[in-house]
């Protein structure tokens, strides 16, 4: 039987969606218990949001004002603490996770996994290496605890209608005051949010300037799409960083993926290799992202992209 | 601030399109360029300019790996790095050995800053900077996109999912770099000569005392499945209706 702690990422009252997508990959292990540890400053809705994630037999909640910001050092000593009880910690491959976990993992003393894409067994796994151009079969050792960070794009989200139990806990760990959170600066947007959306328009360095980007803003909000971009474009300063998509951006998996002067490098196409529908409009023939594209369309974004638009809102 | 530790991993060049071995044995890596790990080539920039602007005295570049790794120390030395340490070790040790070689340096060195890149591009961990910071009990600052030095601390930058995020960190500190942080400068003839004379100690595992850790065992490897190339269509008309075909509008 596999007992497994599962740490919740939330932010602004709300549990954020790569926590039930993290359950999901926790219900593929053998016979699984799964338990979800909460730490806030004030949980609210999030714990009850998290009881109720399909498959989840317990939230541990966790309270302390030091927690009104989530951060590595402070959550690590007290998680470790917890993971004591359990076979596997697992955690999202958002930044929030690949920040926490390998810290989480070098206190208990063991190696941990990045990006699980598939569980075959209670210590097998697979997972992505070199950018995605390898896909390899890992195994951890049966007789320490399995840490390891879930690549969320691989999994749909559990269902909310469970009914877990929230039970208070009190870590004894001490907590650091070495780092002390400043603030956060993001974009406010009314657009779908780019990591679960069902449909995302990407524009690319060819967009030229951040006036030259609304037309894809447009062409996002004709088809209810959230927005992305390539490295180039976030360089560029068209876009800000929480825009980009790729190996070192967001890996994203909507149903439908526009992406729009971007030339397909492998680091970009890295992010996108779950989606359902890939489109590429480019005005060179020859360029890699019509390699992956199901619908390819060859020509000046500047003309097809208002048309598109045009053509979507009638 | 006196110095600072920057990790430089020798990995397959980030312009090469790995293949997966037929046999599924690992990737092939026979007669692929070599190069410093991008990420680390960022930290070393970053360190480099701390150094310039007098905050800090000495930089000093790592590598952990096989000896042909003095190669890319070599660079980061005619980059401008002071020295160099290799740790030589046959196989490429887990992330948790790397962080225990990282603190037995740092114990050694006592540096007040240690760089490094946020992610290997070949194992694509993202790990190394966390565990050691656990292990060391100190500050992290992971994919940091801007970095200043205000004496005793440092204010970090760091590009999260939902924007940017500062935090301020008491040194010695761990930061890991993410790619805007920096754009790192071009080696020069004259300095690739000189570099041959910096010091480059070597040390190897036992000497360190380091106790391995349990590695997480690749038993099999396999390319990733292919996407087929779709359709062109002609004109926005066609794409529109190739998008109602597929129930996507
Ligand atoms: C370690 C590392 C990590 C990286 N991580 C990422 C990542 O996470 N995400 C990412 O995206 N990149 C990443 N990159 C960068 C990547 O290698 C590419 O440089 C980048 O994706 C290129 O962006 P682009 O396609 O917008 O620009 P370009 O490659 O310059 O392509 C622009 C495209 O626009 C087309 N075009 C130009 N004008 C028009 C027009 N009027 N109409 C139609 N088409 C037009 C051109 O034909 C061209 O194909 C990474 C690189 C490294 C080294
Ligand atoms: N063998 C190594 N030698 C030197 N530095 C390393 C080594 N392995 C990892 N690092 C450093 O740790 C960072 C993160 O690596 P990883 O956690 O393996 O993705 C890299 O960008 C390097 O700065």
């Amino acid at each position: 039987m596999s007992k497994v702690l599962i740490v919740a990422e939330h932010a602004n009252g709300k549990l954020n969606p790569s926590t039930a997508k993290t359950v999901a990959c926790a219900r593929q292990l053998p016979d699984a218990e799964i338990h979800v540890a909460v730490f806030a400053d004030d949980a609210g809705a999030i714990a009850t949001d998290a009881a109720a994630l399909s498959g989840v037999a317990k939230v541990l909640l966790i309270e302390n004002p030091v927690h009104a910001n989530l951060m590595a050092a402070t959550i690590a000593p007290q998680l470790a603490e917890l993971g004591g009880n359990y076979s596997h910690l697992f955690g999202p491959s958002t930044t929030f996770g690949k920040d926490l976990m390998p810290r989480t993992a070098a206190l208990l003393g063991v190696n941990q996994i990045s990006d699980i894409m598939d569980v075959r067994g209670s210590h097998s796994f697979l997972r992505p290496i070199y950018a995605g151009n390898a896909i390899v079969t890992v195994e951890a050792d049966s007789k320490t605890i399995v840490v390891a960070t879930v690549r969320t794009a691989s999994y749909k989200a559990v269902s909310g209608d469970g009914d877990g139990v929230i039970e208070t806990v009190s870590p004894s760990a001490e907590l650091p005051s070495h780092t002390r959170f400043v603030e956060l600066q993001s974009g406010k947007s009314d657009r779908p949010d780019l990591q679960t959306a069902s449909k995302v328009v990407s524009g690319g360095r060819a967009m030229g300037s951040s006036e030259g980007f609304e037309i894809i803003y447009k062409l996002a909000d004709a088809l209810g799409a959230a927005v992305g971009a390539s490295r180039a474009a976030v360089d560029a300063g068209y876009v800000p960083n929480e825009m980009q998509v790729g190996q070192t951006g967001k890996i994203i998996a909507p149903d439908l993926y526009i992406a729009i002067g971007i030339s397909g490098a492998i680091q970009h196409l890295t992010g996108i290799k779950d989606a359902g529908t890939i489109v590429a409009i480019n005005k060179d023939a020859e360029a890699p992202i019509f390699e992956v594209a199901d619908i390819g369309l060859v020509g000046d974004l500047f003309q097809i992209v208002p048309e598109l638009e045009a053509a979507i809102s009638k | 601030m006196d110095k600072i530790l920057v990790g430089l991993k020798r990995v397959v060049d980030y312009n090469v399109r790995v293949r997966v071995k037929s046999d599924g044995s690992g990737v092939e890596t026979d007669g692929v360029k070599m190069s410093i790990n991008p990420f680390d080539e960022i930290a070393l920039e970053e360190a480099l300019r701390i150094r310039e602007r007098g905050e800090a005295k000495e930089v000093i570049v790592v590598s952990i790996g096989k000896p042909e790794a003095q190669q890319q120390l070599r660079t980061g030395l005619a980059m401008g790095a002071d020295r160099a340490i290799i740790v030589t070790t046959e196989d490429l040790s887990d992330a948790l050995t790397v962080a225990r070689v990282f603190l037995a340096l740092v114990e050694r060195e006592k540096p007040d800053l240690v760089l490094l890149g946020k992610q290997a591009i070949d194992d694509d961990n993202n790990q190394v900077g966390q565990m050691l910071a656990g292990l060391w009990k100190r500050p992290q600052a992971s994919f940091a996109s801007s970095l200043t030095i205000n004496g005793p601390s440092a204010t970090v930058t760091r590009e999260v999912d939902a924007g940017l995020e500062t935090l301020e960190v008491d040194l010695p500190a761990v930061v890991t770099t993410d790619l805007r942080l920096n754009e790192p400068r071009y080696v020069k003839l004259p300095d690739i000569m000189k570099a041959k004379k910096k010091p480059l100690d070597e040390v190897s595992l036992q000497d360190l005392k380091i106790e391995a850790a349990i590695a997480i065992k690749a038993t099999a490897y396999a390319p990733p499945p292919v996407r087929q190339k779709g359709v062109m269509v002609d004109g926005v008309p066609a794409l529109i209706d190739a998008l109602k075909d597929k129930g996507l509008i």
